[in-house]
């Protein structure tokens, strides 16, 4: 195998690791938005990170964790609901990161790289620090885990239960921006989010508990990765594209496979439509 | 009283959201293995005044004081799990303490429901989803047991069996209830206070006195009151119980 395969394969792997479980929560607390916003912030992050001369990761993390918390302060504020707020702040990070980035003098940013991945051309420093990333995410979702599902369940219950609510939420607005960050690279800006839901929305077909879901999902995620390069380099088409695709196949047949199940054995639940 | 302290301790508590003020001058005391019961109507403050017990609200003045390392046990209101959360009944009992599968399965014994650990929640009905709900809270092993509305989707029926085994575990664990109620007529068996609530604190006492209380009937009507006294006579077998002989035939307990 091609060296530059072998990183791609890393570092691609290395997000699905960091990107399964915390994407569960995304899906379960309905947050798709949220990725999206923090995700588009990631551009201005970039060049943020090219003004101030540090890495572009580090910039990019920076930037979504000051998203969230202008997030978190607004609904405090506003009467907005989180959706048009979010909006708000999604399109005015990017149209900012858009503008930001031209004022970088002497270095020629390649933009098409950061809205749609560039994996085939990752470094051993990039690969570095998703790893970086990814061991820290997962040890701290690994940590957090038990508090964050109960949170997730119900917040009034597990804070009147002891649970210090608040610094675990913060905890995990902050991983959120750590894989954007790390993800950005892999499959882009437009697409981070689809690394966020769609391996867990392909794992909920199989799962019954939630630790089921998370591990499910990371697996799901690194199938998505292998196909998606081999998909790649034998047809030579864009690789992060490829890879959300091939994630998006894998839904298709748990689903199929969902609804196939169903029709064998009334006993099993569908999956209920959206209450709110 | 004086060497059993008080597990909860709120005096002058204010509440407002929005330039509305939801609770004032609240004082109120929740003591070891008492049954408290907050009754009100709607939009009273009554699930307010609770979540600025368990310091989940945040209040404009006053004070509440909690006994260290309490134990909390708390049934919220609604709890509505998204569907794309997949939890068996196990899972869910287990969410903030762990527990053997045996201890699991003897405490859903004990709220009446069949062994179904493995079951999934999306699936349960809603009085079951309550009991399950009741059997998670008392896996804690509280110090006080705290239920907002327990008896949501609940029948009449279901409801007294509900507050029966409420009473049975406050006696088994020898814990404080605090229980938010919407049903007047059956609340009040065991409770040992009740708080009449309307943003402030109408009145309370011992529900035979709260029933005959002026603010009571104003707010509930005599036919509330009726029913709560009867219920209350032919089961309350405190002290006040005979006052209450409305139908001339007196029950003496043994106590």
């Amino acid at each position: 195998m091609d060296d530059f395969l072998v990183r791609a394969s890393l570092a691609g792997i290395g997000v699905a690791i960091a990107a399964g479980p915390l994407g569960c929560f995304v899906v379960w607390r309905r947050m798709a938005y949220f990725g999206d916003t923090l995700a588009h912030s990631a551009l201005l992050g970039v060049a943020l990170g090219f003004l101030f001369g540090t890495a572009p990761t580090l910039g990019t993390m920076a930037t979504g964790i000051g998203v969230a918390m202008l997030l978190v302060w607004l609904q405090q504020k506003e009467d907005w609901s989180s959706d048009t707020l979010l909006g708000l702040l999604s399109h005015t990070t990017l149209a900012g990161g858009l503008i930001a980035i031209t004022f970088i003098q002497g270095i020629r940013i390649d933009l098409i790289a950061y809205l749609f991945g560039d994996i085939l051309a990752v470094s051993d420093t990039d690969v570095a620090w998703t790893w970086a990333g990814a061991i820290l995410v997962s040890g701290v979702v690994a940590l957090l885990w038990r508090p964050l599902v109960a949170l997730t369940v119900n917040k009034d219950m597990a804070m009147a239960e002891g649970i210090a609510g608040r610094s675990i939420e913060l905890a995990f607005v902050v991983l959120i921006a750590v894989v954007v960050a790390i993800s950005m690279k892999v499959v882009g800006i437009l697409l981070i989010t689809a690394m966020l839901i769609i391996p867990p929305a392909t794992a909920r077909h199989l799962a019954r508990t939630p630790e089921q879901m998370a591990l499910i999902a990371i697996l799901v995620g690194c199938i998505a990765v292998a196909l998606g390069l081999t998909g790649s380099y034998r047809w030579d088409i864009p690789a992060g594209p490829a890879i959300v695709l091939a994630a998006a196949a894998l839904f298709a047949g748990g689903m199929a496979s969902g609804l196939i199940s169903n029709l064998t054995s009334k006993r099993r639940q569908p999956i209920a439509p959206a209450q709110r | 009283m004086v060497d059993t302290p008080s597990l909860i301790e709120a005096s002058g508590l204010k509440v407002s959201r929005g330039g509305q003020v939801i609770l004032n001058g609240i004082n109120l005391t929740v003591d070891p293995g008492e049954i408290v019961t907050l009754i009100g109507p709607n939009g009273a403050g009554k699930s307010t005044l609770v979540r600025a017990l368990l310091g989940l609200e945040r209040i404009d003045s006053g004070t509440i004081t909690r006994k260290a390392e309490l134990v909390i046990g708390y049934q919220a209101q609604s709890v509505v799990i998204d569907a794309t959360l997949p939890l068996t009944v196990r899972r869910f009992l287990t969410l903030t303490c762990n527990r053997p599968d045996d201890e699991l399965s003897r405490t859903l014994n004990h709220v009446q429901l069949k062994p179904i650990l493995d079951k999934s929640v999306h699936v349960l009905s809603g009085g079951e989803m309550q009991r399950v709900q009741l059997a998670r809270a008392i896996l804690r092993n509280p110090d006080l047991l705290v239920l907002d509305e327990p008896t949501q989707n609940v029948d009449i029926s279901g409801a007294i069996e509900l507050y029966r085994l409420i009473q049975e575990t406050r006696d088994r664990l020898n814990c404080a209830v605090i229980m938010v109620s919407h049903d007047l007529n059956v609340v009040m068996s065991a409770t040992t206070r009740v708080y009449c609530l309307n943003n402030h604190i109408c009145c309370s006492g011992r529900p035979a006195e709260v029933s005959k209380h002026p603010e009571f009937l104003r707010l509930f009507g005599q036919s509330a009151a009726d029913m709560l006294a009867i219920y209350t006579h032919n089961h309350d077998h405190g002290p006040t119980g005979e006052v209450l002989s409305t139908h001339n035939h007196t029950h003496d307990h043994p106590h």
